[in-house]
C-alpha cells in the first residue's frame, strides 16, 4: 500500500527522522495561509509546493490544464503560492510514471525551502531501504549521485551504488551508519547528523513494517542537516494486520475503481486491457489461464482470483466486475475443484448467471477436480449459454472461438 | 519413500483445533497421514479428532516423537510457529498460512537457518508423497502414485500438473508446494535437488512464475545436474509490471523477473519449458519417451 509523500513524512516524524517540514492542503485558502505561517516561521519567502498523488517525476511533470505549471513549485510570494495552489488542486498531473491520463491532484503540500544558502555546500544524495528477496535480508541501497533516476545510476555507473546489508532481527550498527556517511563523502556535523539519520530512518523501516522506504534526494543543506527533502513509503500489504492506523491512509481515488470494489468483495484482481476476462481459483493458475487466453488468439482482461471458496456471490461479484469492462468479449471461468466440489462451483455460476439476468458474451467454465462430471452435467441441463469444457486445452480451444 | 514425508513419518499439527487446522486435519487423517496429535497453547491435555492436543511443540515431540509439522496458525502468529516447531526439533515444517507479514519471516528464517530443519512455505498447498502421505491441503485424489515429482509455487496448478501426469497414464511421486511469498524456507533449485537426488523419482515438473531470481537459480544448478527430465511451465507471461498478481512474491520487479527471462534461462540450461498450461502433461510424456 503506497503512501502519499506528506503521510510518509507524518510518519518519519515519529521516528525523529529530520525532513521537510510541511503542511497538506485541500483548498487555495488553506494553501496561502500556509504559505503564510511557513513564510513568516522561517524568515524566508521561499516555500514549496508540491503536488500529492502516488506517482514519481512530479517535478518534471506538467499539469493538463495548465501545461505551465509543473507539479514541484517555489512560490516566492503568496500571489505565487496562490496562483500555483490553483494550477494544481483539481487538475491533473501527468509524469513520466502516470501514463498519458495522468493523476488529478486533491492535496498539495506546502514545504520549507530547503535549499538555503550557507557555510557549507549543498548536496543531494540517493538512499533506500527495501528487502534482498535473494539474500532475504534488508539492505540500505545509497548512492552519491541524488534526485536522479536510480535505476540509471545502477546501469551506468554501479561502482556509485552502495550496499549495507542488515542482520535479521538487529538494528543498523553503529559501524554501518559510519560506512554510509563515509561512503557519501561526509565530514563533521554532517557525518553526526547523517549517522543519526539512517539509524533513525532504519528503526522507521522496520516499525512501519515498510515494503519499501526511498528518500530521493536525501539532502546535505548548507547548515550541514541531513533531511528528507521526498520519500516514497509503501507499507507491506501483509503487514496491515497489525497497522490499523496505517491501514487509514490508504487513498482509494489513487487506485483503480473497479480493483476498489473488487477489495470490497475479498476478491483479488488486476484490471488489465484485454477482452477474454476470467475467473479462477489461485493465485498461480490465474495467471497461467491469462497466459492460456493470449496464446488462443485472445486478451486477458484482467487478473481474478476468486480464492479457495468459489460459491454463488463470489462468482457474481467476479461476473458483475468483468462485466464492467465494456471490451471484454467473453468470460472464460477455470476452477480446478479440490476441497471446493466442482459441481457447488457450477451452481454458483448458474445461481450468479440467473441472478444477474442476462449477459450478452459467452460463458466458458472449465471444471475439474472434484465432482467434475456432475458439475458439467449440471451446466448443461441448465439451458444458460454456457459452454463447458473439463480439460484446459479444450477450454483454450473455447477461447480461440469465442475471440475469433 | 518419495521425499521429505512418506508413510513413517510422524506428524503434528499446528493450530490444531481451530477451524482451518480441524478441516484440514480430518482430511489427512482420511488419506492415511499418521497424524499423532496437534499443539493449541491453552488446550494442552485435551483430546481432538481423537489425538493429544498438547501446549507446546516441545510437548507434542517429546510425547509423540513427531518430526514433521503443519502450520495452520493465523498470520500474526505463524513465524512465531515456524520457530517454536524449530526450537523443538521437527525437522519438516510445512507452513500452509497465507498472509504472515515478511519481516516476520526475515526473522523465522535467520532463526531456523541454525537448526536442523527444513521448512516448506508459508503460504503453499504442502506437501504430498502419493498413497503415503498429505501434508498439506491439496484434494488427495487426484495425486496418482507415479514416478513424477513437481515443484511449484502455486496451489492450483500443482493439482493441474498432477492431474495432467495422471491424463497422460504417469502419476506423481512427491509433490512439493514451496509457496508464492517473497521469502520462502525451501527455494525451486532446493526442492528440484531433492527430487532429483530420490531413486523413486525419474522425472520433475518445475513450475514458478514472475518475481524473484529462484527459477534461474534452479535452471543454473541443472545445467550440470541434469540426471533427469525437468519440464518448466512459468505463470505471468501476460503479468504487467510492477502489479502483485495474487502472491505476495509474484511481482515483476525488473528484467530479470519476467516471465520470458525466466523461460530463456530455463530452456537454455536444458529444462523442456512448455508456453502454456495445458501442455505441462504431454510435454512430460514424450520427453520420458511414453
Amino acid at each position: 500500500m503506497n503512501l502519499h509523500e506528506y503521510q510518509a513524512k507524518e510518519q518519519l516524524k515519529k521516528y525523529n527522522v529530520p525532513l521537510q517540514n510541511g503542511v497538506a492542503c485541500t483548498t487555495v485558502d488553506e494553501a496561502v495561509a500556509a504559505y503564510n505561517d511557513t513564510a513568516s516561521r522561517t524568515g524566508t519567502k521561499f516555500v514549496v509546493i508540491k503536488a500529492q498523488i502516488h506517482a514519481g517525476g512530479r517535478g518534471k511533470g506538467t499539469f493538463i490544464e495548465v501545461p505551465t505549471q509543473h507539479g514541484v513549485q517555489v512560490a516566492k510570494s503568496e500571489d505565487d503560492a496562490r496562483t500555483i495552489a490553483t494550477n494544481m488542486l483539481g487538475n491533473t498531473l501527468v509524469t513520466l510514471q502516470t501514463g498519458d491520463a495522468g493523476k488529478v491532484v486533491s492535496k498539495i503540500f506546502i514545504a520549507e525551502d530547503a535549499y538555503y544558502e550557507g557555510v557549507s555546500p549543498i548536496k543531494e544524495f540517493y538512499l533506500s531501504v527495501l528487502l534482498d528477496r535473494t539474500r532475504k535480508q534488508n539492505v540500505i541501497m545509497y548512492s552519491q549521485d541524488g534526485g536522479m533516476n536510480i535505476e540509471d545510476v545502477a546501469h551506468n555507473t554501479p561502482e556509485r551504488i552502495f550496499k549495507e546489508y542488515i542482520q535479521p532481527g538487529s538494528p543498523l550498527q553503529g559501524f554501518q551508519a559510519r560506512n554510509i556517511a563515509f561512503n557519501l563523502g561526509l565530514t563533521g556535523e554532517a557525518f553526526k547528523n547523517c549517522t543519526k539519520f539512517v539509524t533513525n530512518l532504519y528503526q522507521a523501516y522496520v516499525g512501519l513494517d515498510c515494503e519499501m522506504l526511498e528518500i530521493n534526494p536525501l539532502f546535505k543543506a548548507a547548515d550541514d542537516k541531513i533531511i528528507a527533502v521526498d520519500c516514497k513509503m509503501s507499507i507491506e500489504d501483509n503487514s496491515l494486520i497489525r497497522h490499523k492506523d496505517l491501514e487509514l491512509l490508504r487513498d482509494k481515488s489513487e487506485e483503480d475503481p473497479t480493483e476498489v470494489e473488487a477489495h470490497e468483495s475479498n476478491l483479488n484482481y488486476v484490471k488489465l486491457d484485454g477482452n477474454v476476462g476470467c475467473m479462477v481459483n489461485g493465485a498461480g493458475l490465474a495467471m497461467a489461464t491469462m497466459d492460456m487466453i493470449k496464446l488462443s488468439g485472445g486478451e486477458p482482461a484482467n487478473f481474478l482470483d476468486v480464492g479457495g471458496s468459489a460459491n454463488a456471490t463470489t462468482v457474481e461479484a467476479g461476473f458483475r466486475i468483468i462485466l464492467k469492462d465494456p471490451k471484454v468479449k467473453a468470460i472464460l471461468i477455470n476452477i480446478f475443484g479440490g476441497i471446493v466440489r466442482c459441481d457447488r462451483v457450477a451452481q454458483g455460476v448458474i445461481d450468479a448467471y440467473k441472478s444477474i439476468g442476462t449477459i450478452n458474451v459467452p460463458i466458458i467454465v472449465r471444471l475439474q477436480g472434484t465432482n467434475a462430471e456432475e458439475a458439467k452435467e449440471l451446466i448443461e441441463a441448465s439451458g444458460l449459454k454456457v459452454q463447458s469444457a473439463t480439460l484446459l486445452s479444450e477450454a483454450a480451444n473455447l477461447v480461440n472461438k469465442a475471440v475469433a | 519413500m518419495g521425499v521429505l514425508v512418506n508413510k513413517n513419518s510422524k506428524v503434528i499439527v499446528q493450530g490444531f483445533t481451530g477451524t482451518e487446522g480441524t478441516f484440514h486435519a480430518t482430511q489427512m487423517i482420511e488419506y492415511g497421514t499418521n497424524v499423532v496429535g496437534g499443539v493449541t497453547p491453552g488446550k494442552g491435555g485435551s483430546s481432538h479428532l481423537s489425538r493429544p492436543v498438547f501446549n507446546t511443540v516441545v510437548d507434542a515431540v517429546k510425547t509423540t516423537g513427531a518430526d514433521v509439522s503443519i502450520i495452520f496458525v493465523p498470520p500474526a502468529f505463524a513465524a512465531d510457529a515456524v520457530m517454536e516447531a524449530a526450537d523443538a526439533g521437527i525437522k519438516v515444517i510445512i507452513c500452509i498460512t497465507e498472509g504472515i507479514p515478511v519481516q516476520d519471516m526475515v526473522i523465522a528464517k535467520n532463526y531456523i537457518s541454525s537448526k536442523d530443519c527444513r521448512l516448506i512455505g508459508p503460504n503453499c498447498p504442502g506437501v504430498i508423497t502419493s498413497d503415503e502421505a498429505k501434508v498439506g491441503i491439496m484434494p488427495g485424489f487426484i495425486f496418482i502414485k507415479g514416478r513424477v515429482g513437481i515443484v511449484s509455487k502455486s496451489g492450483t496448478l500443482t493439482y493441474e500438473a498432477a492431474d495432467q501426469v495422471a491424463k497422460a497414464g504417469l502419476g506423481v511421486s512427491t509433490a512439493i508446494g514451496i509457496g508464492g511469498d517473497p521469502i520462502i524456507g525451501t527455494t525451486t533449485k532446493e526442492a528440484v535437488e531433492l527430487l532429483m537426488n530420490d531413486p523413486e523419482t525419474d522425472a520433475i515438473v518445475m513450475i514458478g512464475e514472475i518475481g524473484g531470481g529462484m527459477e534461474a537459480e534452479a535452471a543454473n544448478w541443472l545445467k550440470d545436474n541434469m540426471r533427469k527430465p525437468v519440464v518448466g511451465f512459468i505463470a505471468g507471461q501476460t503479468a504487467p509490471a510492477g502489479r502483485r498478481m495474487g502472491h505476495a512474491g509474484a511481482i515483476v520487479g525488473g528484467a530479470d523477473d519476467t516471465a520470458a527471462a525466466k523461460m530463456k534461462i530455463m530452456t537454455e540450461c536444458g529444462i523442456h519449458v512448455v508456453n502454456s498450461p495445458a501442455d505441462i502433461g504431454s510435454m512430460m510424456a514424450s520427453v520420458i519417451g511414453k
